[in-house]
C-alpha cells in the first residue's frame, strides 16, 4: 500500500496523529506525478520547491497543534479556472498564458484555511468549453484508465489527477456536467452542490447562472467533507446563498451513513433509453438494484422534456460567456498580439489569436443569439424552456427524493473522436446539463466498468439544497459496491 | 413664405451620486487621486471577481425618483450593456434595461413663457466608465479606472422640450432638486452631471417626430444652449436641401461649435442586453417606499415656506438663497451660530453675490465656512470692526476662507474705542487743519467731512467714524 | 439546414465579439452555427406561452453592501498583469485620431 492510494481524510488522520509527515505526502504526490505525468498529462502549472517548502510550514503548524482541519495536510489539485494568488491561472487558454490572479477565489481560500496543500493547477478544456479537455491550449489530458480515452470534460485534468493518485482530491467546476462527466469516465467521485452553495468569487466565470465549484475525490466520504469546508456563505458573491440562515444543512458529513430504508427512487425512462450503451445502462440498472436491496424504492417515470435541455443549455451558456469572455481584451491583462494597428484591430487580433476554435464558435453563437432582433426568439426562449425543465424537476421531488441514473450516455470516447462533431459532443452531456439549468445537486459515483475496462458512473440527482440526502446514499451504495478497481499505473 | 421649424428635445441626463463607495465595490469615489489609486478586482474587470450591489446607490435612486414623481418599480433588475471600449475594463456596462428602479415621472419648469411639465421616462442605475488619457509624447492612451464603478443614475426625459431656454430650466430644476436630496453635487464641470442631448427638428404642426440625433461631450449649460442651436441649424439646412438626417450619435465640439458623426465600421451599436446574472433582483416593498419618502430631506417649496414664517427677510433674497443648496445651507448654518438672519442675507445677497459675478463663479463654488462668516458679523456688530474693514475681510473670507478674528488680531484692525487716543488724534487734526475749523465755524458743514476722513487715514481706518464725529462736534 | 448564418453576419457578428476570422474559418463558422441553430430550433416545439423566462433559479433578491469603504490603495497589484503600462495606468492604443 502506497500513500498515494489512501483517501483524503484517512491521510489527514494519519498527517494529524503523526503517522505520516506532510513532506512525505507531497512527496508521494510528486513520485507519482513523475511517473505517470508524462503519459497523462493532468497538470498545466506545478510549482514543486513552493510544494515542498509550503508541506514543511504546514507540518509546524500540525504539530503546534495551530491547523488541525479535517484536510490538514492534504495535497489538493485546483481546475485551471480557479484563481489561486500568486500561482498562475490561464482557464488553458492562450489569452490568460501568464495571468498571476492577485486573490484566490473563496473555495480555496477553505481549502486552505483547513489546512489543504494546493500542488497547482490541472488542464481543462479551453474556459471550461468542452467535455472532452480536448481545447485545452496546452495539451491533451489522457484518461488514466486507458490512454486512448478522454478523461471526459471540462475538468479533465482535475479528475485525472485524482484518479491516478497524482494528488489526493481536487476542485472543479460545473456548467454543465464538467464535474461530474470526467469523474465517471475517470471512476471517481464528483459532485456539483446546489447553485450558489459555494463562492463563485475567483471562478473564472463562463456561463454565470449555471457555474458552480464542487469537488473530485476518491470516495464519498472525502467529497462530503471537501464540500463541507466550501459550503461557506460568501458576501463577494450576491448569488452566494447563505444556507445556514435559510435553514439548509451544510454538515454535509454527518450525511455518511449506511441507510437508504424508505428511500424513493426515480430513474427517468429517457436516462435508460435509446442512445445510452447498454454497458452502461445495465450497469446503473444494477446499482438501482443495489439500493433497491437496501430498502429504497425504485421506480422508473417520465421526467419529461429531457431532449430540450441541450439546445436551451447552449443558448444560455454561450450568451453568458459571449458577455463574460469580453474582458479578456488584451489591455488589463493576458495575451495582447504583437502587431497591431488601432485599438479594434488590436481587440479583434489579440482575441482571434488568444482563444480557440471552440470558444471562438460560443462567443459568436453567444453573440448572436442576444443581437438585435434575435434575442425573444432564442434567449428568452431558452429561459422560458429553463423555467419548465425547472418545474418538471420540482414536479419529480414531490414523488421522489433522488433521481438516479447514468452520468453519461457512455463511458470514456477516443481522443479526438467527439472533435469531429461539435454537437455529438453536446449530447454527451444530456443527462447533466439539466441539473445545472435547474440549480440542482448533483453527484457521480463509479458503479462499474465496461468490457474495454473504462469507468461508468452512476448519477444522483436530488432536490436544491438535499445534498445530504444524495451524500447518504451514495456512501451507502458504495459501500455495498465496494472497493473500486484502482489503476494499476506507474508502480 | 420660409417654413418654420419646431425643434424637439429629450434629455440623457447622468448623474453621480454622492456615495462614499462605488456602486459593486468598496473602493473610494473620492475626486482626483493619482491614476488606479481607487481601484481593485471588481472595478477593474479582473477575471473571477463579482459585483455587490451598494444599497446606498439604490436608495439615492428611489429619492430622485420620489422627489420627481416617478413610480417606484416594485421588482428591478440589472442588464449588461455590452460593448467594447478601453474605458470600460468589462467590455460591459452594468446598467438596467428592462426593469429600471424608477418610471413615469415629471417636473415641472418655470421658463418666461410660463410654467411646463416635463416628463421623465425612466430613472436608472449604472456605473460610470474609466477615464482616458491622450498622451501628448507618444502615440497612445492611458486608461485609469479611478471612475470605473462610480454609481450613476441615468434620467431619461420625455421628448417634452423645445428649446434651450426650457433644456437649462429642466436641468436647473433637476440640479436643484437632487442637490437638495444630497444625492449628488451636480457639478457639470467637474462631470458629476452630463447631459446627453437627443435632437430632432419638424415643421411646426407636423404630427410625426423627426428623425433624432444624439449629442453627447456636453458639459456646460453654455454648450448645450450652443450645441442646441448648432444641431437644430445643421438639421434644418439638411431637411431644405432634400437631404436626410441619420440618426446616429454625434459629439459636441465646443471650441468648432460643430457636431462630429461618431459613426464608426467598428460601432454596431447593437448593445446585446441581458439580465446580469452574477446580481439578483431587487424587490422593493411599500414600507421601504414610505421610509425614504419620510426621510426625504426638504425641498426648495418647503424650505422657502419656512424661511417666510422663520426670518425676516425678504422675497427676493429668499429666491435667491433657496435657489442653490449651497446658498439656503451657508445661510441656515451661519444664522445658526450668529443668531442674526438679516445680516447673513445681506452678506450672501450684496458681497457674496458681487464676487461670484465678478470671478465668474457659480455659487456652488463657493468654498468659505459658515464660522468664518458668522465670526465676521459678530465682529462688525459688537463694533470691534468697522464695515469697511468687514468688507475688505470678506474678501480674504471668500478666496481662503480665513478666520477673521485672528486676522484682524494678527494685521491690528481692531476699531479703535479708546477715546483717550483717539481724543489725541482728533486734537492733531484740528490743530493741524486751520482752515478747515475755521470754514466749518463759518458754517460751512462740508469741512467737518475732510476732518473726519483726515482722522480715519491717521488711525488707518480702525476708528469708529461715529465716535469721530461726535468728538469732532464737541472740540469745535 | 438553417441559411441564417450568412457572410454578412459573420461579418457582423465578428464586429461584435471582436473576432476576426480566416476565410476558412468563417466557413467552418457558418457551418457550425447554422447547424447549432437548426439544433436550438428544437425548442420551438415547446409551447411556452405564459411562461416567465427565468434568469435566477432561485428567488434570492435584495442582495446589498453597506457604503464603506474597504478598499486601499493596491494599483501596483492591479497593474502587474498589463500587458503595457504607463504612468500608473493601463497603456492602448490611441483611442481617438
Ligand atoms: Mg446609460
Ligand atoms: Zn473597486
Amino acid at each position: 500500500m502506497q500513500i498515494t492510494d489512501i483517501s483524503a481524510v484517512e491521510l489527514s488522520r494519519k498527517i494529524k496523529a503523526g503517522e505520516i509527515k506532510v513532506l512525505d505526502a507531497a512527496k508521494a504526490v510528486l513520485e507519482k506525478i513523475d511517473a505517470l505525468e508524462g503519459q497523462i498529462n493532468s497538470f498545466v502549472t506545478l510549482d514543486r520547491e513552493a510544494l515542498l517548502k509550503k508541506a514543511e510550514e504546514l507540518q509546524i503548524k500540525i504539530d503546534k497543534g495551530e491547523c488541525n482541519g479535517p484536510l490538514a495536510g492534504v495535497p489538493i489539485a485546483i481546475k485551471d479556472n480557479i484563481c489561486t494568488q500568486g500561482m498562475l491561472t490561464t482557464c488553458s487558454s492562450k489569452i490568460l498564458h501568464n495571468f498571476i490572479p492577485e486573490f484566490s477565489a473563496q473555495a480555496v481560500i477553505d481549502l486552505e484555511k483547513a489546512g489543504a496543500l494546493i500542488i497547482g493547477k490541472t488542464n481543462m478544456d479551453e474556459f471550461a468549453m468542452g467535455s472532452t479537455t480536448e481545447t485545452s491550449a496546452y495539451k491533451v489530458t489522457k484518461n488514466p484508465w486507458n490512454t486512448d480515452h478522454v478523461p471526459g470534460g471540462s475538468s479533465g485534468g482535475s479528475a485525472a489527477a485524482v484518479a491516478a493518485g497524482e494528488c489526493f482530491a481536487a476542485l472543479g467546476s460545473d456548467t454543465g456536467g464538467s464535474i461530474r462527466q470526467p469523474a465517471s469516465f475517470c471512476g471517481v467521485v464528483g459532485m456539483k452542490p446546489t447553485y450558489g452553495t459555494i463562492s463563485r468569487y475567483g471562478l473564472i466565470a463562463y456561463g454565470s447562472s449555471l457555474d458552480q465549484i464542487g469537488p473530485i475525490t476518491k470516495n464519498v466520504e472525502d467529497c462530503a467533507t471537501m464540500l463541507e469546508l466550501i459550503s461557506t456563505y460568501d458576501e463577494k458573491d450576491s448569488t452566494s446563498m447563505d444556507r445556514v440562515a435559510h435553514g439548509y444543512a451544510t454538515d454535509f458529513t454527518s450525511a455518511l451513513v449506511e441507510d437508504v430504508k424508505g428511500f424513493r427512487i426515480g430513474i427517468p425512462k429517457d436516462y435508460i433509453g435509446e442512445g445510452v450503451d447498454p454497458q452502461v445502462r445495465d450497469s446503473i440498472l444494477k446499482a438501482a438494484k443495489a439500493l433497491e436491496e437496501k430498502g429504497a424504492i425504485v421506480e422508473e417515470f417520465e421526467l419529461g422534456l429531457v431532449e430540450y435541455a441541450v439546445p436551451a443549455y447552449y443558448v444560455i451558456a454561450s450568451a453568458e460567456a459571449s458577455s463574460n469572455l469580453s474582458r479578456f481584451d488584451g489591455i488589463k491583462y493576458g495575451y495582447r498580439t504583437e502587431d497591431y494597428s488601432g485599438l479594434h484591430n488590436m481587440y479583434k487580433k489579440t482575441r482571434s489569436e488568444g482563444f480557440g476554435p471552440e470558444v471562438k464558435r460560443r462567443i459568436m453563437l453567444g453573440s448572436f443569439v442576444l443581437s438585435s432582433g434575435f434575442y425573444d426568439a432564442y434567449y428568452l426562449k431558452a429561459l422560458k424552456t429553463k423555467a419548465l425543465i425547472k418545474q418538471a424537476f420540482t414536479d419529480s421531488f414531490k414523488k421522489y427524493d433522488m433521481i438516479l441514473g447514468p452520468t453519461a450516455p457512455t463511458t470514456a470516447p477516443r481522443i479526438g473522436e467527439s472533435l469531429q462533431d461539435p454537437i455529438k459532443m453536446y449530447l454527451s452531456d444530456i443527462f447533466t446539463i439539466s441539473v445545472n439549468l435547474a440549480g440542482l445537486p448533483a453527484i457521480s459515483v463509479p458503479c462499474g466498468l465496461d468490457e474495454k475496462g473504462l469507468p461508468i458512473g452512476v448519477q444522483m440527482i436530488a432536490d436544491s439544497f438535499e445534498e445530504k440526502k444524495l451524500i447518504q446514499a451514495a456512501y451507502t451504495y458504495e459501500k455495498i459496491r465496494g472497493s473500486f478497481p484502482t489503476i494499476q499505473k506507474g508502480e | 413664405m420660409a417654413k418654420q421649424y419646431e425643434t424637439v428635445i429629450g434629455l440623457e441626463v447622468h448623474v453621480e451620486l454622492a456615495t462614499k463607495t462605488k456602486i459593486f465595490c468598496g473602493c473610494s469615489t473620492e475626486f482626483g487621486g493619482a491614476p488606479n489609486t481607487h481601484t481593485c478586482p471588481v472595478c477593474t474587470g479582473m477575471p473571477g471577481s463579482l459585483p455587490v450591489l451598494n444599497k446606498q446607490v439604490l436608495e439615492y435612486a428611489m429619492a430622485v425618483g420620489l422627489a420627481t414623481n416617478c413610480s417606484i418599480s416594485r421588482y428591478s433588475k440589472f442588464d449588461r450593456k455590452n460593448y467594447f471600449y478601453p474605458d470600460n475594463p468589462q467590455n460591459y456596462q452594468i446598467s438596467q434595461l428592462y426593469l429600471p428602479i424608477c418610471r413615469d415621472g415629471y417636473i415641472e419648469i418655470e421658463t418666461l413663457s410660463g410654467s411646463k411639465k416635463v416628463r421623465i421616462h425612466e430613472i436608472h442605475m449604472e456605473e460610470d466608465a474609466g477615464k482616458l488619457i491622450h498622451d501628448e509624447w507618444e502615440d497612445c492612451t492611458l486608461v485609469d479606472y479611478n471612475r470605473s464603478g462610480v454609481p450613476l443614475i441615468e434620467i431619461v426625459s420625455e421628448p417634452d422640450m423645445r428649446t434651450a431656454e426650457e433644456v437649462t430650466a429642466y436641468l436647473e430644476k433637476l440640479r436643484l432638486i437632487i442637490q437638495y436630496l444630497g444625492a449628488s453635487d451636480c457639478k457639470l464641470q467637474e462631470g458629476s452631471m452630463r447631459a446627453d442631448v437627443n435632437l430632432s427638428v419638424r415643421e411646426i404642426g407636423a404630427a410625426e417626430f423627426g428623425t433624432r440625433t444624439e449629442m453627447k461631450n456636453l458639459n456646460s449649460f453654455k454648450a448645450i444652449t450652443r450645441a442646441i442651436e448648432g444641431e437644430r441649424e445643421r438639421q434644418i439646412e439638411l431637411i431644405e436641401e432634400g437631404k436626410t438626417v441619420t440618426q446616429e450619435t454625434r459629439r459636441w465640439d465646443d471650441n468648432k461649435e460643430y457636431s462630429y458623426s461618431m459613426r464608426s465600421k467598428e460601432d454596431a451599436q447593437d448593445y446585446r442586453y441581458f439580465p446580469d446574472p452574477d446580481l439578483v433582483p431587487i424587490m422593493i416593498s411599500e414600507e421601504w417606499i414610505e421610509g425614504i419618502r419620510q426621510n426625504q430631506p426638504e425641498l426648495r417649496t418647503e424650505k422657502m415656506k419656512r424661511y417666510r414664517e422663520e426670518y425676516d427677510i425678504p422675497e427676493y433674497d429668499i429666491d435667491i438663497i433657496t435657489g442653490t443648496k449651497k446658498m439656503a445651507d451657508l445661510f441656515e448654518e451661519t444664522t445658526k451660530i450668529c443668531g442674526l438672519p438679516k445680516k447673513v442675507s445681506n452678506w450672501l445677497m450684496v458681497e457674496t453675490l458681487r464676487l461670484l459675478k465678478e470671478k465668474d463663479m457659480d455659487a456652488d463654488q463657493i468654498t468659505f465656512s459658515s464660522r468664518n462668516l458668522a465670526k465676521l458679523i459678530e465682529l462688525t456688530e459688537k463694533k470691534v470692526i468697522n464695515s469697511s474693514v468687514a468688507k475688505e475681510v470678506f474678501e480674504l473670507i471668500f478666496t481662503e476662507d480665513i478666520d477673521p478674528e485672528q486676522y484682524i488680531e494678527e494685521k491690528g484692525l481692531k476699531t479703535v474705542s479708546d477715546e483717550g487716543e483717539l481724543r489725541k488724534v482728533v486734537q492733531e487734526i484740528v490743530e493741524g487743519n486751520p482752515q478747515s475749523v475755521e470754514d466749518y465755524r463759518n458754517g460751512k458743514e462740508k469741512a467737518i467731512g475732510f476732518l473726519i476722513g483726515q482722522t480715519m487715514k491717521a488711525m488707518k481706518g480702525k476708528a469708529n467714524p461715529e465716535i469721530i464725529t461726535s468728538m469732532l462736534k464737541e472740540m469745535l | 439546414m438553417s441559411e441564417l448564418i450568412n457572410d454578412e453576419v459573420i461579418e457582423y457578428v465578428g464586429i461584435l465579439a471582436k473576432l476576426e476570422l480566416s476565410e476558412e474559418e468563417k466557413e467552418q463558422a457558418k457551418k457550425d452555427m447554422n447547424r447549432m441553430l437548426d439544433y436550438i430550433d428544437k425548442l420551438n416545439e415547446l409551447d411556452v406561452t405564459g411562461v416567465e423566462p427565468m434568469s435566477h433559479v432561485f428567488p434570492v433578491t435584495n442582495v446589498f453592501r453597506e457604503d464603506i469603504i474597504t478598499n486601499a490603495d493596491s494599483r501596483d497589484r492591479i497593474l502587474a498583469n498589463a500587458p503595457a503600462q504607463k504612468e500608473g495606468c493601463f497603456k492602448v492604443p490611441r483611442t481617438v485620431e
